[in-house]
């Protein structure tokens, strides 16, 4: 059955309050999740203060004041630091987004509240073990497929068909949207999620691509494809504005479409 | 650290590799026609409601004899024939979508979804009866 309450070892406990920077005419707080999986220990929430005048206004700005100035134990992924890569993914005051693209500005009433991504396996403290989204992500083939004779020049394609591509390509993979999805949540084995359908679209729509068919077939499956629910968690979530939620419908279409 | 390490990582997992795991039997190859169907009745029930509200509003405070004379009328009884059918239809696919959620046990689930089919075509063939044995004046 699907649970509903956390297991015991992942129930928040405690937490640490660290001490206000020492001359910081202006803070802000930061509450966030901490886990070690070398202590034992449950999972707490530790509350800093950050030197707004210090540091630079995105969340992840934050995070790294915190790291660099306060406790350099804590643990999160980022590298680009302007919403390209990805890695930054994390739930902020209960929305998943990238903490590089998020204002602590835009985050009101009080503390700045940061979780990692939800009902993900946690490595450390914000880092949630993505494996199996990565793998959901293989899974679907996320290349460019043919069997005619490779051109001397490049695959050709129209105008018209590169602008069905729009709206897919942008994904980064940050896995917002997927972690957003509460039917992913009961049935992340077996639901590709969001993020991977949206890809699998992207293969999908691709004029150059000649295995449509072929990637339709993977697909057609009452869980992997039909338990989106059109929750719409996903595009609301997605901090690249895209509409994972569209991508799948259109899927869905393709299959009916081939039926009748 | 691997998959099973991690914190809340799934108990029990093999040592399969995560794209094994992800492909695991392959595609079932099915799901679109359920899909299609639910819409079919979706949309069915939803022209049908206005028809058999009304049907219902006129059967209201009348005695046996006076509703197997309004369920006579042959396009009457094709209506809520129709509307029974599309319901049962898709209370049945609905109900299989929420066990195939929220059950995770294999045996469970197919138990519910046997008793869900079992439920859906007894309400479906009761239902079904009584209009007929009523329209028919039996």
């Amino acid at each position: 059955m699907v649970e509903f309450a956390l297991p015991k070892n992942s129930k928040i406990s405690g937490g640490k309050t660290w001490p206000k920077p020492a001359g910081a005419t202006e803070v802000r707080e930061f509450r966030v999740y901490r886990w070690n999986p070398d202590d034992g220990k449950n999972p707490s929430v530790d509350t800093y203060y950050v030197d707004t005048h210090d540091c630079g206004p995105m969340v992840l700005d934050g995070l790294i004041w915190i790291k660099n100035n306060i406790d350099p134990s804590l643990t999160f992924r980022r590298s680009c630091r302007e919403g390209v890569c990805g890695s930054c993914a994390m739930n902020i005051d209960g929305q998943n987004t990238l903490a590089c693209t998020r204002s602590m500005h835009d985050v009101k009433d009080g503390a700045v509240k940061i979780n990692p991504l939800p009902h993900q396996p946690v490595v450390k403290d914000l880092i949630p073990d993505l494996t199996n989204f990565y793998a959901q992500y293989a899974s679907v083939e996320p290349w460019l497929k043919t069997t005619s004779p490779t051109p001397q020049k490049e695959w050709k394609q129209s105008h018209e068909d590169r602008e069905k591509l729009d709206g897919l390509y942008e994904c980064i993979l940050c896995a917002c949207c997927s972690t957003s999805c509460p039917s992913y949540w009961w049935n992340s084995e077996r639901y590709l999620g969001p993020a991977a359908l949206l890809q699998a679209n992207r293969w999908v729509s691709d004029s150059r691509d000649e295995a449509t068919g072929e990637r339709l077939d993977n697909l057609e499956d009452p869980f992997r494809l039909y338990r989106c629910h059109t929750i719409m968690n996903c595009a609301k979530a997605c901090p690249k504005g895209l509409n994972p939620a569209e991508a799948i419908a259109e899927l869905k279409l393709k299959m009916v479409e081939r039926q009748i | 650290m691997s998959f099973d390490e991690s914190h809340g990582a799934p108990k029990g997992s093999s040592m399969r590799t995560p794209l094994g795991r992800v492909r695991n039997l392959g595609a079932a190859h099915s799901g679109t026609s359920d899909f299609w169907r639910q819409r079919i009745t979706g949309v069915a029930m939803t022209l049908l409601m206005i028809p058999v509200i009304v049907i219902v509003m006129m059967l209201l405070g009348r005695n046996q004899a006076g509703a197997a004379q309004i369920l006579g009328s042959l396009p009457i009884a094709v209506i809520l024939l129709l509307f029974i059918f599309a319901s049962a239809w898709h209370m049945k696919i609905g109900m299989q979508v929420v066990i195939e959620d929220y059950i995770h046990n294999e045996k469970l689930k197919l138990i519910s979804i046997m008793l869900n089919n079992f439920f859906s075509f007894a309400v479906a063939l009761a239902s079904t009866y009584a209009i007929l044995k009523l329209s028919s004046g039996v």
